[in-house]
């Protein structure tokens, strides 16, 4: 069912829908961009509809809430091993398109990947449910339609368009119909908008032979990306992360055991004891960076890891584009010269 | 031992039964342990606060597994710290291990190198119990004398089976072998080499030169077993560190066949 509601009306349903749920939305967070002045949109917990940003792609992604950066596991006392406590409340996700379909497939590597389903991931996904942010239109850099997530069929309680100053919804979970139906201007059908066209265009290659591998045109990369790993930390799909302890300084018998997100673009990734290292050039984790996200990924799950939302050109100091390198590896697969 | 704990991330104290010293700085320590584990499997060994270190299962006994660790980082080091009767904590064993059972007839081949013993040192030990032990053929190889590890099994193994021990480089006077494990492949007598079986564990380059020896000699790519090291921070096939290509060697190895790991490049 479709309502249409004010900023005002808005508000009134989501300070209900929060009565026992936090809500987890896109905010523009005003001159605390990485340059003097310049904003930047990072996720935040809201309680108003006008803190929500509607217009603005995000420039990192909801991710930090399942998978947090920095994520005590269990604390270590004397003799006691003790799980860490966590907040229990359902959340609620504000996300677009591209990233609801990145859920699915933070969900293939934590719950399914492996023999256990991971505990710490599954018990925040456990309270986590989505609302769809509806794209007007596509944002520069963005390359959904090729990666086929432009489209949200299912997966969301509701979803939210903003457009002349009223906010569209269309909801989907009927639990929820009454608290719209409360306050709507209008009851009418409603749609979520979506993009059917990118000006950034990829083509993924059914299969990459090995021989890419080992092809030139990663050399480029050795040259330009200077491993500062901000590519992994924006995208929605990227999950590793390395097991870290802590000892507190004021008690040293107490201490904490940690996950931190890790980047396999940046020194240390695969260390292993007495100072051996796999993929010491840029070049060789530009290639096993890219490659799982289109080829690796779909080999052991059956669909491709990157969602195409763009947020990794975007973030980039050297300006490489990884939309750019999909269609190089794509020309290399079929035999074509790369850099033609 | 406590009973394991529902979430596979949380360790479980153990004991240490005995310390064996190899060299300054290996020993194995042997950890009370009861429960299904295959040479070639690892435990996440750690020390809590120091943080946790993939470690291969070297021995395995009825009630306790071997743990061959080499002092090299952070955990590593204060587990020297500890003495016979205090306790590590462990999560495991994880990954596939070797399975004995396809070295045990006919003509093999175990080739390793450095801690690289410790993954095949249960394979060495069922292949040395084996009838045809004659036909059991193991090239070891260490940087130097001192550098030697599990010297009572290599004892043991020179007994059973046909050992080839051998040194990169040693002091003047030494009278054992001197090489790398390459140099003494073309030598090993193998009567029918296209059903003849190897495996080969060691640091990345050795292997690489090793399968390269075998594949000379005429051994067939699908009756060659290596075991990869990666690092492995969960060993539940999340963390992503051990990935190759489409392949966790925490889940799908480390042990492989050379079918496959000839197509995994980093």
């Amino acid at each position: 069912m479709g309502y249409v509601l004010s900023q005002d009306s808005f508000t009134r349903v989501l300070g209900k829908i929060g009565l026992d749920r936090r809500l987890y939305a896109p905010v523009n967070k005003v001159g605390e961009g990485r340059y003097t002045d310049v904003d930047v949109v990072r996720y935040d917990f809201i309680s108003e509809a006008a803190e929500i940003e509607m217009e603005k792609k995000s420039d990192y992604a909801f991710k930090e809430l399942l998978t947090p950066l920095s994520e005590t596991l269990f604390f270590f006392t004397e003799n006691e091993v003790k799980e860490a406590d966590y907040d229990q409340r359902e959340v609620l996700v504000f996300l677009r398109a591209c990233d609801l379909h990145a859920v699915k497939r933070l969900d293939a590597i934590y719950l399914e990947n492996g023999r256990f389903p991971d505990p710490f991931y599954k018990r925040i996904r456990d309270r986590v449910k989505f609302v769809l942010i509806g794209c007007g239109h596509s944002y520069e850099d963005c390359f959904c339609v090729s990666m086929g997530t432009n489209v949200a069929p299912e997966g969301y309680l509701f979803s939210v368009d903003l457009q002349d100053g009223s906010y569209y919804i269309d909801v989907k979970d009927q639990d929820l119909a009454p608290l719209f139906a409360a306050e709507a201007e209008a009851e009418q059908e409603v749609m979520a908008r979506h993009v059917t066209e990118n000006e950034v265009k990829v083509s993924v290659p059914a299969d990459v032979p090995l021989a890419v591998y080992k092809d030139p045109l990663w050399d480029e990369y050795t040259a330009r990306c200077i491993n500062c790993g901000r590519c992994n930390f924006v995208c929605p799909t990227c999950t590793c992360y390395t097991m870290q302890d802590v000892f507190y300084t004021d008690n040293g018998k107490v201490g904490e055991r940690r996950r931190v997100g890790a980047s396999c673009m940046v020194d240390g990734y695969t260390n292993v004891a007495g100072g051996g290292q796999y993929r010491r050039t840029n070049g060789e984790r530009m290639r096993f960076k890219v490659l799982h996200k289109i080829v690796d990924f779909r080999k052991r799950f059956g669909y491709d890891m990157c969602v195409g939302c763009g947020r990794c050109d975007q973030v980039c100091p050297e300006y490489i584009s990884y939309a750019n390198i999909i269609n190089k590896v794509k020309k290399a697969a079929e035999g074509g010269a790369a850099n033609a | 031992m406590r009973k394991m704990s529902e979430n596979p991330y949380v360790p479980y104290p153990s004991e240490i039964l005995q310390i064996i010293r190899h060299t300054d700085k290996e020993y194995t320590f042997r950890m009370r342990f009861t429960g299904e584990v295959r040479p070639g499997q690892f435990f996440e060994v750690s020390v809590p606060r120091y943080g946790e270190a993939p470690i291969s299962v070297s021995g395995i006994g009825r009630d306790y597994v071997d743990l061959t660790i080499r002092r090299v980082g952070r955990v590593t080091s204060e587990v020297f710290e500890k003495g016979e009767g205090t306790s590590l904590l462990l999560r495991g064993p994880y990954g596939n291990g070797f399975d004995t059972s396809l070295y045990e007839n006919g003509e093999v081949i175990v080739i390793a190198g450095g801690t690289g013993v410790s993954p095949v040192r249960g394979v060495i030990d069922a292949l040395a119990g084996t009838k045809d032990a004659r036909d059991k053929h193991v090239i070891v190889g260490f940087r130097s004398p001192s550098d030697m590890l599990f010297r009572d099994d290599l004892k043991r193994w020179d007994q059973a089976l046909d050992l080839i021990l051998t040194v990169d480089g040693a002091p003047e006077g030494y009278t054992g072998n001197i090489g790398l494990v390459t140099k003494y492949i073309p030598d090993v007598p193998i009567r029918d080499v296209k059903k003849a079986r190897a495996v080969v564990v060691g640091p990345p380059p050795m292997m690489r030169f090793s399968v390269m020896g075998l594949l000379q000699k005429g051994f067939e790519e699908e009756n060659i077993w290596v075991s990869q090291e990666r690092k492995m921070c969960c060993g539940l096939g999340k963390c992503g560190h051990c990935r190759i290509g489409q392949t966790y060697v925490c889940l799908d190895g480390p042990v492989f066949n050379y079918t496959e790991s000839k197509n995994m490049l980093d």
